[in-house]
């Protein structure tokens, strides 16, 4: 701990990068990757990351400027700061991509996940399943007579915390998006 | 007006407008159309290869020693499987290539069609950018971009695959001038606070030193110009990886000679001992660094590199430059004059008077014989022999490629060719093929080791029929010297494999091919076996017998620092401990 009481990893409370570049602490980063929608692009970012040995927590990728041809692919990876530096350089100097933002260090930002989950079961069960899904806010987008499908969508966190309490009520499958995130602010 | 034409047509036509004058190639059921092409027309030069790795090699020589792009057009399947050690050389070593490879028609891609192979897919991690192409309308504006790809940031292989049909459909062809601009447009001037806060740096520094890479090769000439302009004004030492030899002359008089794991005494001490290290388009490899913990670890470091993902990647540095080594060196200089031209003298006199101690060491000291050739006095004489002549150097990969980086002396940037990154065997042969073509009336050796030579000794072929006079000097020890080495000294001495039995005999396979072959076994015949070499007109397979056990020093043992350096007459038992054994 720094005698400025400021965790280590931490970005928030300084305008100054205070991590150290070569500490061992493993961060979760969130990358929103803007590159040219043509075939081999998305081969190119995930075999960055197996061929180097890099993590990707979680990917999502779908074209989001029609006109101009531009994906967005957001990955949630983990590493040393020195690794996910590395990583947005590896990332930035490939021809077809056009930005790479680390919302985790541009500040503030907002992460959504969709999921799906089914969940089987008779009696109580059935009926506790119910119940808890209006807490979290998830849809039943469909059902039969021992079964829902519940539609969610969240911080990924809350997903998690959704299935562990759907686990002993009959749980069956999930099916999950992967993250989107944007930056607050304008 | 635009102009329509075939695919094929086009491949031909772009490569004409970006002033390609020599493509190394090998024709193929999926490239035919292009090949119809070739035959049609007298601009471009087609040089026919015996394997396609050779092609990419002659390419990567080509390249290198003219600062052009290097083109190489190979067909599907096995062509461009056949290219992939070529092209990865090609992308660590920071060599500009366009390969051009055939596909089968795009109505049979995945079908596992005859000669199909998913060659994006197989060069993606191989290449700094590929494309298919599977529309003839897009296939000018690709190549374009290729070149402009190739050649920018920093330098790397690309690979355009190009589908049979694409070659015979028509479309209308897209000049360079009206493609439109790419994004990819990497950043050539360094960021003014850091570039002073380096001159800040270079004012006051006791002991700096300029550890220099293929970096500054790849910007230029103008490059190599400011670095010596720098070193002299400044009076700091200066070495240089094994892919920036040439950029400051070996006769200067800053001159440290190579570092490294086979680098000189003074420059890796001095490497260790400074307290200024300004990284100009090096990228602190590990050949460079040994253990990185103890590397260099009292200095302050600064990097300039055009590829930020080089910057911080293994040593932390405290000064980094994202810039285009020319444009930075400029700028450098600039502020560096209009601050007074300010050096720590005293400081400086005192760093030189202890190089000059370690200097006295005399590193690459060896014991001379009268009755066998060492492999250290076969340089010397090539060196004394061909110095001051037109001489462009390429090389194989093992013992002898680091005694030539050693004992011969580079002037000038763009003469020395050597697969550094990849070390791939088999590279000098081919590459001296491009170098040739590149310059015909130049002095091209291959200094090369038996072992290695045979891995792509089919270009001989080549090399006779487009009358490249290719001097292939191979120091002859009848063995994998470099592996042999480290199995000496850390696997206890059981050479596993690395001897080469049932050599040809290379005088009769020169004659073969129908060039020149000598060979000489006696120091008192070596120079004028090399004067015949170097007179004869022709190729020429040089087999010049060494002494066998001959250890490549100085060297720093794998998974140690600079200061523990072994050198020639040191003991070589037990160096190596555990952590190092695993190392390369």
């Amino acid at each position: 701990m720094s005698p400025l009481n400021i965790k280590k990893g931490s970005t928030s409370h300084s305008a100054y990068d205070l991590r150290d570049p070569y500490a061992d602490v493993s961060e979760a980063h969130t990358l929103a990757v803007i590159v040219d929608n043509e075939a081999g692009v998305l081969a190119r970012v995930i075999g960055l990351f197996s061929g180097r040995g890099y993590n990707i927590d979680s990917l999502t990728v779908a074209e989001v400027d029609h006109t101009g041809h531009l994906s967005r692919i957001t990955i949630v990876t983990h590493g040393t700061p020195q690794v996910i530096t590395q990583i947005k350089s590896l990332l930035a100097r490939m021809v077809p991509v056009r930005a790479v933002h680390d919302l985790t260090e541009e500040g503030p930002s907002v992460q959504r996940e969709l999921a799906l989950f089914k969940v089987a079961g008779k009696g109580e069960h059935r009926i506790e399943a119910l119940r808890l899904a209006e807490i979290f806010r998830a849809h039943v987008v469909d059902s039969t007579l021992e079964s829902f499908v519940f539609e969610m969508t969240g911080p990924p966190e809350k997903i998690d915390s959704f299935a562990e309490l759907m686990r002993p009520l009959g749980l069956r499958e999930i099916a999950r998006t992967g993250v989107a995130a944007l930056s607050r602010g304008a | 007006m635009t102009q329509n034409m075939t695919g094929a047509r086009m491949v031909v036509q772009a490569l004409k407008d970006q002033g390609v004058e020599v493509v190394f190639g090998y024709p193929g059921g999926a490239v035919l159309p292009i090949y119809d092409e070739i035959f049609q027309q007298n601009d471009i030069r087609h040089i026919l290869v015996r394997h396609e790795q050779g092609a990419i090699h002659m390419a990567e020589g080509y390249a290198r020693s003219t600062g052009k792009v290097g083109v190489a057009l190979v067909t599907s399947g096995p062509g461009a499987t056949n290219a992939v050690t070529g092209l990865v050389d090609a992308l660590m070593d920071s060599i500009p290539l366009v390969v051009l490879t055939g596909q089968v028609p795009t109505f049979m891609i995945g079908t596992d069609g005859f000669q199909e192979a998913d060659t994006v897919g197989i060069t993606r991690p191989c290449t700094k950018m590929n494309w298919l192409v599977k529309d003839t309308a897009k296939l000018s504006e690709t190549i374009h971009l290729a070149f402009h790809v190739a050649r920018s940031g920093r330098p790397g292989p690309v690979l355009i695959d190009i589908p049979k049909d694409v070659q015979f459909a028509d479309a209308d062809y897209v000049t360079k001038e009206k493609i439109k601009v790419s994004h990819y447009q990497p950043k050539l001037k360094g960021d003014i606070d850091q570039i002073t806060r380096l001159v800040e740096m270079i004012e006051t520094a006791e002991r700096p030193i300029l550890y220099t890479g293929g970096g500054v090769i790849n910007s230029g000439p103008g490059a190599s110009q400011l670095l010596r302009e720098l070193a002299e004004a400044t009076g700091f030492p200066v070495t240089s990886t094994l892919m920036g030899l040439g950029a400051y002359p070996a006769s200067g008089k800053n001159w440290l000679g190579m570092l490294g794991m086979h680098g000189l005494y003074e420059a890796n001490l001095a490497m260790h001992g400074c307290d200024l290290m300004i990284n100009i388009g090096a990228r602190f490899d590990d050949r460079i660094t040994g253990r990185i913990k103890d590397f260099s670890p009292n200095s302050k470091k600064a990097h300039i590199d055009i590829d930020a993902s080089s910057i911080n990647k293994v040593v932390h540095v405290d000064v980094p430059i994202l810039g285009d080594v020319g444009h930075v060196l400029e700028d450098l200089l600039r502020i560096w004059k209009s601050r007074g031209r300010k050096v720590n003298k005293a400081g400086l006199a005192g760093w030189w008077r202890q190089i000059n101690d370690w200097r006295a060491v005399k590193c690459l000291t060896y014991k001379p014989s009268t009755t066998t050739i060492k492999p250290q006095y076969a340089l010397e004489r090539l060196e004394a022999l061909t110095k001051g002549m037109d001489r462009y150097i390429t090389t194989e990969v093992g013992q002898h490629q680091m005694w030539a980086a050693q004992f011969l002396g580079f002037e000038a940037p763009n003469r020395w060719m050597t697969s550094g990154g990849l070390g791939t065997m088999g590279y000098g042969l081919p590459a001296s093929i491009g170098v040739q073509i590149a310059h015909p009336e130049a002095l091209v050796i291959n200094v090369a080791g038996e072992a290695s030579w045979l891995m792509n000794m089919q270009e001989m072929g080549t090399a006779m029929q487009f009358r490249a006079p290719v001097k292939q000097f191979i120091l002859n020890n009848e063995r994998l010297g470099m592996v042999r080495q480290w199995q000496e000294l850390l696997h206890g001495e059981r050479y596993s494999q690395s001897w080469s039995e049932s050599l040809p005999d290379f005088v009769k396979l020169a004659e073969a091919f129908g060039c020149k072959g000598i060979q000489c076994k006696d120091p008192k015949d070596l120079d004028d076996a090399i004067m015949e070499m170097i007179r004869y007109d022709g190729p020429v397979i040089f087999d010049c017998l060494v002494e066998k056990h001959e250890n490549c020093f100085p060297m720093i043992p794998s998974g140690k620092p600079h200061n523990e350096m072994l050198l020639g007459d040191a003991d070589t038992q037990g160096v190596i401990g555990a952590k190092g054994a695993v190392l390369v």
